[in-house]
């Protein structure tokens, strides 16, 4: 893979208290599908908007095949965007607003329309093409503005939360065919959601942003099995975070007890967060483990139960099980080495948090 | 029930009293325009010939051409300010735009005599301050285009604020420049604001007289200022004539105008 889009020490400030972006160092393969995960507000858009030209960064670079980009005006750069709204043009019907890009670029009607009616195939809307977009669902509207952006064929496709307007089950449908169609087409993603769970499912690699800072960036499962810090921890699927003590490589003290794990390099006697997934405790009888709690509450949530456990030293360990324990009772909870991850302590001021998620 | 009949009856009794009250004079006015005898009190008959002494009339022909230019010109130049500003403000921070907003509502409900004068005093000033120049037909143009630019804003700006915040930014995605984009993207989309606002000033502007009578220059009139110096000589059913005239003209631009935004409330 080569490097394509690069994105060096990029910041952006709006006035003089609010940094937006704070030197952001991001680049992007060809051809991968890479998503900028984050809260509101993270800076994710900004980023995006960067890209394809609509905000100008207040310092750095921002280069594209090696060559700087930053003074090109959006018109005459080698992306297209499909915004969250969509932002279609509703004077014109579904056929001029796909073929609005190739028009712009005089390109032969002919030509036109044979790209477009392939275009309007392709996202399954085929003689869809005289219907007005104010008489769209939502969905439909969706697939009309990613055949708008696909047909002009652009090196990169900036993807701003755009399945945040629709309803879960179709969600997951685009989500899928978003996929399909950046594999089919080779085009390299850009894409934009606070919706980790669509992050994981979608992404080659997703970048975690928070604050204007990316937090850490890799492939999903790293993301998910290795979070670098308690932000990242917090916010890709959910955890147990708790402050605990390293009184050497391989051994982890937390709740009281003293546990194997399989990380090193924290130095000797160190103060560390730990993470523990509720999926990763496992529940035994009490007398078995060294963790052990009252079960607070049990909430149902399909595929499994969550509970909620109260050790006596005050920490509340969420723990998802396809076996319910009931409530009241006591039980144990059992970690094993490859469950336990540590972070250096308090990189972001969650130092004393139990079961965030 | 009867009763109800009774009562919903006295309900259009009322609502009709109501409209005669407000209609009467105009009622009164289009009727004694085709009155043949010269006085107000008397119906000798039915006649067109006030009509047409009217479009014999030099000065009143001369009056309602420039009562047209000035209509025309004022609602284009309004129409183009206006469309500009209020796409200015729009794309303005909540309280600048705000500021603006309620400095463009000010000159709507400053009393017409205020502003006439005001303007008045204001083109003298510059006239003597250039030592050249004269009221006339220029300075009651640009009065017209300063009274109409505030509604062409108040009927435009609805139409931008309900836009996709991202549709220019899209069009300047799809390969558009700055230029094009607008006049492809933004313009139909607010066109409906634009031509209810410029017909909307074209009726404000064949309706003034106040601000008119103030900026207009020696030898220079227009219709509503020909009725009044007439209406002051004395009594000529000439006078009943114009004035069907503009209330026919000004009465069919308003229901334009309203069917305009009706549309624009049903899409």
């Amino acid at each position: 893979m080569e490097r394509f889009i690069d994105l060096i020490k990029v910041s952006k400030v709006f006035s003089e208290n609010t940094v937006v972006l704070d030197k952001v160092d991001l680049y992007i393969n060809k051809n991968e599908f890479l998503t900028l995960l984050g809260p509101s507000g993270c800076g994710k858009t900004t980023t995006l908007r960067i890209i394809a030209g609509f905000e100008r960064p207040t310092s750095g670079d921002l280069q594209f095949e090696g060559r700087s980009i930053l003074n090109l005006p959006p018109y005459k750069r080698p992306v297209n965007t499909i915004f969250q709204k969509y932002a279609l043009f509703p004077h014109l019907n579904v056929r001029d607003n796909v073929a609005f890009g190739l028009r712009i670029q005089k390109m032969d009607e002919k030509l036109i329309k044979t790209k477009v009616e392939y275009m309007l195939s392709l996202v399954n809307l085929a003689g869809y093409g005289r219907r007005r977009i104010t008489a769209l669902s939502g969905g439909q509207q969706q697939r009309v503005a990613i055949a708008r952006a696909l047909v002009n064929e652009p090196e990169v496709l900036l993807l701003d939360e755009p399945l945040g307007a629709l309803d879960l089950k179709l969600r997951k449908e685009m989500q899928l065919e978003l996929k399909h169609m950046q594999q089919e087409l080779g085009i390299t993603f850009v894409y934009v959601t606070h919706d980790q769970e669509e992050a994981l499912t979608m992404s080659d690699t997703i970048a975690v942003m928070n604050d204007g800072r990316i937090q850490q960036i890799g492939r999903p499962e790293d993301i998910y099995n290795e979070p670098k810090n308690a932000f990242v921890a917090d916010f890709i699927g959910e955890s147990n975070i708790i402050s605990g003590f390293m009184p050497r490589a391989f051994v982890v003290e937390f709740s009281g007890a003293s546990f194997d794990c399989v990380d090193k390099g924290f130095g000797e006697n160190s103060p560390v967060d730990v993470v523990i997934r509720p999926e990763d405790i496992k529940l035994r009888p009490a007398e078995d483990c060294r963790l052990k709690g009252i079960v607070d509450s049990v909430t149902f949530k399909g595929v499994h139960y969550e509970m909620i456990v109260s050790a006596p030293d005050g920490a509340k360990w969420k723990v998802h099980s396809t076996k319910q324990a009931p409530a009241g009772s006591a039980v144990g909870l059992r970690v094993g080495p490859d469950d336990i991850h540590i972070m250096k302590s308090g990189k972001l001021g969650f130092g004393e948090t139990t079961g965030g998620g | 029930m009867s009763g109800g009949r009774v009562s919903s009856i006295l309900k259009r009794v009322y609502v009709g009293l109501i409209l005669l009250f407000l209609y009467a004079p105009i009622i009164v006015l289009i009727v004694f325009s085709f009155n043949a005898s010269r006085s107000r009190g008397r119906w000798g008959g039915f006649t067109l010939s006030w009509y047409a002494e009217m479009f014999r009339d030099r000065q009143i022909m001369g009056a309602l051409w420039n009562t047209v230019a000035i209509a025309v010109l004022s609602a284009a130049l309004a129409g183009i300010l206006g469309t500009a500003s209020a796409i200015g403000i729009n794309a303005m921070k909540k309280i600048p735009r705000k500021i603006m907003l309620t400095a463009n509502n000010l000159p709507v409900l400053n009393p017409d005599i205020v502003t006439g004068v005001s303007l008045m005093i204001l083109f003298i000033f510059v006239f003597n301050t250039l030592r050249a120049g004269s009221l006339g037909f220029l300075t009651m143009l640009l009065a017209h285009v300063a009274f109409n630019a505030p509604y062409v804003i108040l009927s435009v700006l609805p139409k931008l604020s309900g836009l996709d915040p991202n549709m220019y930014e899209a069009a300047l995605d799809l390969g558009c420049r700055p230029a094009p984009a607008f006049f492809k993207v933004i313009l139909p989309e607010i066109s409906q604001g634009i031509i209810s606002g410029v017909v909307l000033a074209f009726t404000l502007s064949i309706d003034d007289f106040v601000i008119s009578f103030f900026t207009k220059g020696p030898g220079f009139s227009n219709l509503s200022i020909i009725v009044y110096s007439m209406a002051r000589r004395g009594v000529n059913p000439k006078i009943n004539a114009v004035s069907t005239l503009i209330f026919v003209t000004v009465m069919l631009l308003l229901a334009l105008v309203n069917k305009l935004n009706g549309e624009k409330l049903k899409s």
